[in-house]
């Protein structure tokens, strides 16, 4: 460092010839192509980029097409009415799923009570054990948990938690719900908590903070932001989920915000008016189906955004 | 590091690799182990709790049936007669159509984001991809209910079977009724798509540089270098992610429910109504009609949880593969 000139007097010397790198016959057959047939390679390249191209745009098709649906079928059906009304017996027009929609918001409130809690906690075991034993299993389980598909999870808490009781619940749907944000929670959590600078922990714990005071106030307080961001991408992912309430929650006709009774969803609701042959009821699952695309897009774009305001803060 | 010890010791490793030990004997630092670990213990307890009530309650139809439960293709819960050999195949001609459809677009995706994009383009690109894996299963089923399967009905199935003559094959045989195993593997295909690019997406950018500018100095094309040097490169990883796809597709549930048709039966047609073992347990499980036919719909969520676990693990580790670097061929 302290000679920035020192190459040249290197460069200057005899230094022996570089061992030639020996290509292998693969490598060489390459070369030989590529010395004569640059032309059609040229053309081989162009085709590709266009077809890689191509396959970008069929890609994101399907999401242009849907939503241009259900805008289209959605809009059309979608009131006041839809959000203060109950639903109507078949043959009379009308009816909302104001149940619906408070349903859906007592099941993700019940699953995020639920799966928050034990998320963001065994995110920190996780980002303060980083390499022990325990850590990497439970790293492993919850993978394992996360791909799990969701219908077991329907069956596994109707088994557990409505087949004893006797009767459908809300309770019973809300925890299956919070079961599947536990994985998502628990690794964004981690994520966040190891890109804490390790500094921010030492200063902590130099001016005599408890170990647990500075994983609880400095720690998690400054992975916070990213830590509500994967909680609501969790949020989101949840409160379209429809399998899992099939045997739980099990929808209800009715208001209701009990925990121990039945409950409705917008998911079901729309699942059960998308099989139904009205095409009154029709109308209305497109009408839900947009109000729930709409609760996931907002709750994902804050999301997004919480990230990137994040990021330029942190400098990071 | 074991938080098992009468005083915790933590050690860390600071910025300068030095190892720091700080010795916490505070009783709130025990709680506050102690509750961590909980919750940490919490997984691996809900899912042995899973494995264990699922097992349980499918064993008496298990004990009954025996293999058949597997391999029989006759369902019939009047007569307690349990075979989901159907829904099994359903499962794998769903998944493996959509594979098939998803992954040279899913992985084209994914090249073009890591290869191609210019930087602006490349989050809203990451973001529309991501947003396809935000809607709700349900929300496709009414999509493919409504938009899907007429456009099946009415184009497609018959300029399958009759303008290119693919009904001489067994696969395009019968009527298009609209519900079929291709409009479930269709639908799969889309809803698996931004798994499979996502993790092709992350792999392909975990290669490194010199791997590229290695081969455009040999005088490759863009092309070329991707096809020979990055793609083999990552194989693994992008293997992984339609593995990770498979594992989605195999339990997805609503979607294929509401597009498969739901009949028991095998047919070698794209064009017939079929089952998935997902299907079966959301059509069947509210109506079950006894002890025994609700057991048995255990038994299949049971055989189904231990093939998506199986998958996944491989995938898991596919992946992991690439992310060590110790997959460079």
């Amino acid at each position: 460092m302290s000679e920035p000139v020192a190459t040249a007097p290197n460069a200057a010397a005899p230094t022996p010839p570089a061992a030639p790198l020996r290509p292998s016959g693969r490598q060489r057959a390459f070369a030989e192509r590529t010395a004569t047939t640059i032309g059609r390679r040229r053309v081989v390249n162009s085709i590709m980029t266009g077809v890689l191209v191509l396959f970008s745009i069929l890609a994101a098709l399907p999401l242009v097409v849907i939503l241009f649906h259900l805008l289209k079928l959605g809009a059309s059906s979608l009131s006041i009415d839809f959000f203060t009304k109950m639903p109507k017996p078949v043959g009379e027009s009308g009816g909302g799923m104001a149940n619906a929609i408070v349903g859906t918001l007592i099941l993700v409130g019940t699953g995020a009570l639920f799966g928050l809690p034990i998320g963001i906690g065994a995110g920190l075991y996780l980002a303060e054990h980083r390499e022990a034993r325990l850590a990497n299993a439970v790293r492993f389980l919850s993978d394992v948990l996360n791909g799990l598909p969701s219908i077991v999870m329907g069956i596994f808490a109707w088994q557990f938690l409505v087949r004893p009781v006797g009767h459908f619940s809300a309770l019973s749907g809300g925890v299956a719900l919070g079961v599947m944000m536990i994985p998502m929670v628990a690794r964004t959590t981690e994520e966040m908590v190891r890109l804490v600078p390790i500094s921010l922990r030492e200063a902590a714990l130099a001016l005599g903070f408890a170990r647990w005071r500075t994983s609880l106030s400095i720690v998690l307080r400054t992975a916070s932001a990213g830590i509500v961001t994967g909680a609501l991408v969790a949020l989101a992912r949840i409160a379209g989920e429809t399998a899992p309430l099939l045997f739980t929650a099990f929808g209800n006709q009715f208001w209701s915000t009990k925990l121990s009774q039945p409950i409705s969803a917008l998911p079901l609701q729309i699942f059960s008016y998308a099989i139904s042959p009205y095409d009154e009821w029709h109308t209305l699952a497109w009408a839900g189906a947009l109000v729930l695309i709409a609760l996931i897009l907002v709750l994902s774009i804050v999301a997004r955004v919480a990230t990137r305001s994040r990021f330029v803060l942190g400098g990071d | 590091m074991s938080a098992s010890g009468a005083a915790p010791i933590i050690e860390t490793r600071d910025d300068e690799g030095v190892t720091v030990r700080i010795h916490g004997s505070a009783i709130g630092d025990r709680i506050y182990q102690a509750a961590i670990t909980f919750f940490a213990l919490c997984i691996p307890i809900l899912l042995i709790l899973l494995a264990w009530e699922i097992a349980v309650a499918g064993w008496p139809a298990f004990q009954r049936a025996g293999w058949s439960l597997l391999t029989s293709s006759t369902w019939d819960p009047v007569h307690e007669h349990f075979g989901a050999a159907p829904a099994i195949f359903g499962t794998i001609v769903s998944s493996s159509i959509a594979l098939l459809l998803a992954t040279p677009l899913a992985v084209g995706v994914a090249v073009f984001q890591a290869e191609y994009a210019p930087r602006w383009l490349r989050q809203p690109g990451g973001f529309v991809i991501d947003l396809l894996a935000a809607i709700p299963s349900v929300v496709y089923g009414l999509w493919g209910v409504f938009v899907l399967l007429p456009l099946l009905r009415d184009p497609v199935m018959p300029f399958l079977r009759d303008t290119l003559h693919l009904g001489s094959t067994p696969f395009f045989r019968g009527p298009a009724y609209g519900p079929s195993m291709l409009a479930a593997g269709v639908i799969l295909a889309i809803m698996v798509l931004p798994y499979i690019s996502a993790v092709s997406r992350e792999v392909l950018m975990a290669v490194p540089r010199s791997q590229r500018e290695a081969a455009l100095a040999l005088g490759a094309t863009r092309w070329e270098s991707i096809w020979r040097a990055v793609l083999p490169y990552a194989r693994s990883g992008v293997i992984g992610g339609i593995i990770l796809g498979l594992g989605r597709a195999l339990g997805e549930t609503m979607a294929v429910t509401m597009l498969i048709g739901n009949r028991h039966e095998v047919s070698l047609s794209l064009f017939a109504p079929g089952y998935t073992m997902a299907s079966l347990i959301a059509n069947e499980f509210s109506e079950a009609s006894g002890d025994m036919h609700l057991s048995a719909l255990m038994a299949v969520g049971f055989v189904l949880f231990v093939i998506t676990i199986v998958v996944n693990a491989i995938a898991r580790w596919l992946v992991w593969q690439v992310s060590r670097g110790s997959a460079a061929k």
